[in-house]
């Protein structure tokens, strides 16, 4: 938390991610913005303690036995995985939170990046769902492309930083827009921006050069 | 108190500011302690009407403890591997997130093999369990919810990246006890909301709302305990310096 976070989660996204009913995409920027933002880490876990109290409401009896195959279960060694302690300590030197990291299988080094023209890079991790997730590295002073968008997008700044119509949004600030909002945000000079983007409308640039030209005429 | 209309309106658009009113903005007034009350309560079971059945009716005691006593059954297993506590836990929070499975879409039999699972990670993992940020309750309902991610929806749940606590970060007993009676007022101020908005959040929960459709107004009193997580998170922080 070297910067002070200052575009943050939505209630109703947190709220949803604490409910479990995000697609994984979604599920993947709240974790990674909640890894460097205690603000809404602790708005996120108070919604938690709203799933525990509704759980307290209703009771389903368990069949006859059931304690003791759970007891089994335990003794066996069953149900989760053990936790090799200390394993939750982050490297000193992550560059990205760690919900990005193991979508990666490592670190900002071992991205493999694929080039989109006019200097922006991107790559796309692996979520199933209806939403998907990729890294964007845009070039200091370019243009984020793809902005006109369909449905949500999200955007967390992972270094770096952009403008846009709403201000500047630095490392750890996530930029919450739907389809009503147009802006044009443009990486600052000096730094290369480095960005995790999802969006649950289909993801138009899917990969072809041809493709891929056609929205950038548009800017 | 806060407007119905926020809550019927389902379109409202999304506040791009930060959610951040400050601790106690916007909640309903606390119901005195009535959580304390609750210790001796009986009429617990059947608070919902779509309840399949007493499950805890086998152990009238094991209803009646408070969240306090909670923490301390879940330290027995951490620290003794005490089956007794455990069978306390079971009896009161197996058919619980059972109930929370069905709702959700489990048939019983998954239910039944889920709620199990659950059970068995409450004790697997019993030294992560942080009684300064987080009631057996809402401990027990974030292991459910991730087993029913995994097994109805079949997807990855990324998870925020940990804040190790050591020696150095154990909570001080009275933070922990204020949270802990934080989570039961919460407890019943959810019980105490008009029936059509606790029926949002209930909606909000079992996956029948998109997050566009969630009402950011619970009216629930969850500044103070928003407030409190994020002085233990403040105080793991340190710890880790
Ligand atoms: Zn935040």
């Amino acid at each position: 938390m070297k910067t002070e976070i200052t575009h943050h989660l939505t209630p109703q996204l947190l709220m949803a991610y604490s409910a479990g009913t995000l697609p994984e995409a979604f599920d993947l920027i709240v974790a990674s913005h909640l890894s460097l933002c205690d603000a809404c880490r602790a708005e996120a876990e108070s919604y938690d303690a709203v799933g525990g109290a509704l759980m307290e409401g209703e009771t389903s009896e368990m069949s006859a036995g059931s304690l003791e195959a759970t007891l089994r279960m335990i003794r066996e060694g069953g149900a989760a995985e053990a936790d090799a302690p200390c394993a939750a300590a982050p490297p000193a030197t992550a560059e990205l939170p760690r919900p990005i990291r193991d979508y990666i299988g490592g670190d900002l080094a071992d991205v493999r990046w694929q080039g989109m023209g006019m200097g922006v890079r991107q790559a796309i991790l692996p979520v199933d769902g209806p939403a998907t997730a990729r890294l964007l590295h845009i070039p200091a002073g370019a243009e984020v492309p793809d902005h006109g968008h369909k449905g949500t997008e999200l955007t967390l700044v992972l270094k770096g930083a952009f403008r846009d119509e709403d201000g500047r949004f630095g490392p750890g600030d996530v930029e919450v827009a739907d389809e009503a909002v147009e802006h044009t945000p443009v990486a600052e000079a000096g730094e290369d921006c480095i960005c995790l983007a999802v969006t649950d409308a289909p993801l138009r640039f899917a990969g072809l050069m041809p493709r891929l030209a056609q929205p950038f005429l548009k800017i | 108190m806060l407007s119905n209309v926020d809550w019927l309106d389902e379109k409202a658009a999304w506040p791009v500011a930060p959610p951040d009113p400050p601790p106690g903005a916007g909640t309903v007034a606390f119901l005195g302690d009535a959580a304390l009350a609750r210790m001796s309560d009986t009429n617990r079971s059947g608070t919902e009407g779509a309840a399949t059945g007493a499950g805890d009716a086998a152990e009238p005691n094991a209803a009646a403890r408070a969240a306090p006593e909670w923490v301390e059954h879940v330290t027995r297993i951490r620290d003794a591997r005490d089956e007794a506590a455990f069978a306390e836990l079971f009896a009161h929070f197996a058919p619980r997130v059972k109930a929370f499975l069905i709702r959700s879409g489990a048939d019983g039999a998954l239910a039944e093999e889920c709620a199990q699972e659950v059970m068995a990670t409450l004790w697997q993992k019993a030294h992560l369990f942080d009684p300064a940020r987080a009631s057996v309750s809402t401990w027990v309902f974030t292991i459910a919810r991730n087993r029913r991610i995994d097994a109805l929806r079949r997807q990855r749940r990324p998870e925020p990246e940990d804040l190790p606590w050591g020696p150095e970060a154990e909570p001080q007993q009275e933070d922990m006890l204020a949270l802990q009676q934080d989570s039961e007022r919460l407890a019943e101020a959810l019980r105490a909301l008009p029936e059509k908005q606790r029926h949002l959040i209930e909606r909000a929960y079992f996956g029948e709302l998109s997050h566009g459709e969630i009402a950011a107004e619970t009216g629930l009193p969850l500044g103070t305990i928003k407030s409190r997580i994020r002085l233990a998170l403040d105080r793991l922080r340190h710890a880790l310096k």
